[in-house]
């Protein structure tokens, strides 16, 4: 077992991910399948390799800086357009902080 | 007009000898497009009044006798993860069924300015994750070639809307194959151009390292001609490229005699199929026209779809925190604290595959697990592309599948996740190292059902790879 219930459920915690009870155990099982697979890597040295994150080309250290320059944004009312709740310029949540 | 057999250059002298307006052009389009997609449902909504505004716009040009624009009047789909003002784009998601974007992608953007007129946005996997584009929300998409069948993913919808001939060119995405692979499903052309030589700016983010815009098209001057309009520097994407945009075109000269074409023995041994027949009778085309094939080697194939669904699914589990029920639309309703409306919303919100992504990236770049996983991917990753960096140093341009098998039927790989995962091992390792790549139709097996061939250059060698896949495509390769 690469994976158990338990470690399924904390990770769904972190991902803020609600499942139901029958996706829990079938994501146990689908992940517990792909993890073992993953174990493939291991077979190579890596010891001396750099990672790679990024595909990276030449190009000065500079060259994506540009002019500060003041330039147009949305604005407060496009931002919100899409909010499911918004309001006095803002997007509400439900009351994080209690008195 | 045949609006299903029309060519970019054709359109250009259509309007320009005033046979049709693009309005009318557009029209005719819309029609066909509207009619035809009760049998595909490639496109999820259609956008009349902006086709028709880019339309009368390249219409008064050609009466003032002003340039149109390279893309003038040709009727355009665009995959429904990359954003267009004001026109609704899901990504093929519930979480964002009502998502109106306040800005365009720079690639919507350049190409509108270029006289493109835009159709419609196409259906795809939800998040652009899928190989089938049995993962939208919206239903699946079904292969104009064979209605029983699908059309690859996860640019699946974009694929269908040029090879049933309702949009002359469109614009799909790519992270580990969801342009070339539903191009060789569908039979069109596909091209996944060199990491950066597209801006991302507006394509909804999947896997940022990974990411592509690019052409879909029924043939290899059409999407070069997209390219050439989209590709290019943007201030609003840092990780666009700087590096300046061949004339694709004028590089399409049709000569690939003693151009060195490296063939990889990982990607051939296992394809004893239908599949590697159609795709040795291209070989033999190249063969004629001379080029110089030889056999390489691309050692850490293998282990490539492991890096692969490691660092996608990491990069997935960060860009999809966003949506959270704060700022895109939807918000489950019941929730009482914040904690648990985040949690709802997208336990609600989210397909099923897009949780399994979610649950694998953050599991992988969780404490205790991401050395063992996340680094050990990215070192992998650098193998890869040293794999590739090799080979370029004896070929021009290397030559493969682009799928095991063709388009499958709906359904038949839904429940096996992981096998679904390793039909993408021929197109994730040209992602990983960030080349560009394509699929050119090759042929078709005996049921009908296209085979695309894969060619993949240099980064920043479109033009070559146009060059081989044009001289391919002229001498019949596309015939058999």
């Amino acid at each position: 077992m690469k994976i158990t219930e338990k470690e399924v459920q904390y990770v769904s915690a972190l991902a803020h991910l609600q499942l139901e009870e029958e996706e829990l155990q079938r994501m146990c099982a689908e992940l517990d399948r792909i993890l073992a697979y993953m174990d493939k890597l291991n077979e190579l040295d890596t010891s001396n390799v750099e990672p790679m994150a990024q595909v990276l080309y030449d190009a000065e250290e500079t060259a994506t800086l540009r002019e500060d320059l003041e330039q147009p944004t949305l604005g407060s009312q496009l931002a919100l357009a899409n909010a499911p709740v918004a309001g006095a310029g803002y997007f509400k949540v439900p009351k994080v902080i209690e008195r | 007009m045949t609006i299903s057999s029309l060519t970019i250059h054709q359109i250009r002298q259509g309007l320009l000898s005033r046979k049709f307006s693009a309005a009318e052009l557009f029209a005719e389009a819309l029609r066909l497009a509207r009619s035809e997609n009760p049998k595909t449902n490639a496109y999820l909504h259609f956008c009349p009044e902006r086709g028709e505004a880019a339309a009368r716009r390249v219409d008064q040009k050609v009466s003032r006798g002003e340039d149109p624009g390279p893309l003038a009047g040709v009727p355009v789909a665009i995959k429904d993860v990359i954003l267009t003002r004001n026109v609704r784009t899901t990504c093929g998601s519930r979480l964002l069924a009502n998502y109106i974007p306040p800005y365009d992608a720079t690639a919507v953007a350049r190409l509108e300015q270029a006289g493109g007129v835009i159709l419609g946005k196409t259906n795809c996997d939800e998040f652009a994750m899928g190989s089938s584009n049995e993962n939208s929300a919206f239903g699946p998409v079904r292969n104009p070639v064979a209605l029983d069948r699908v059309p690859g993913g996860s640019s699946g919808g974009s694929a269908a809307a040029v090879a049933q001939g309702t949009a002359v060119v469109a614009l799909g995405s790519d992270t580990g194959g969801s342009i070339r692979q539903p191009a060789s499903f569908c039979g069109v052309t596909g091209v996944t151009p060199t990491y950066g030589r597209v801006s991302r700016y507006g394509l909804v983010a999947f896997a940022s390292s990974l990411d592509h815009i690019g052409p879909l098209a029924r043939n290899v001057k059409d999407a070069a001609l997209l390219l050439q309009v989209i590709a290019g520097r943007d201030e609003m994407d840092s990780t666009s490229a700087f590096a300046p945009v061949e004339d694709y075109l004028s590089l399409m000269d049709g000569n690939v005699r003693s151009m060195k074409i490296g063939l990889p023995r990982e990607y051939f041994q296992n394809l004893q199929s239908e599949t590697g027949d159609v795709l040795a009778r291209g070989i033999e085309v190249l063969k004629k026209l001379g080029c110089d094939l030889r056999e390489i080697s691309l050692p850490h194939t293998d282990y490539a779809i492991a890096c692969y669904y490691i660092i996608c699914t990491a990069e997935a589990s960060s860009n999809l925190a966003r949506y959270d029920g704060v700022r895109y639309t939807i918000r489950a309703a019941e929730a009482e604290s914040l904690i648990e409306m985040y949690r709802t919303t997208r336990g609600q919100g989210f397909g099923t595959e897009c949780k399994r992504r979610i649950m694998l990236g953050t599991y992988v770049l969780s404490a205790g697990y991401y050395d063992a996983y996340y680094l050990k991917a990215q070192k992998v990753r650098t193998l890869i592309a040293r794999d590739f960096a090799r080979a370029f140093q004896q070929v021009d341009a290397i030559v493969a599948p682009v799928s095991p098998f063709p388009a499958f039927r709906l359904g038949e790989k839904i429940d096996d996740p992981l096998d679904m995962y390793l039909s993408d091992i021929y197109t994730i390792t040209g992602s990983l190292a960030g080349i560009p790549c394509m699929s050119v139709p090759c042929g078709k097996t005996a049921q009908g059902l296209p085979v695309g061939m894969q060619i993949l250059a240099k980064h920043f060698d479109e033009a070559s790879m146009f060059r081989l896949a044009d001289a391919f495509e002229k001498a019949g390769g596309t015939a058999a």
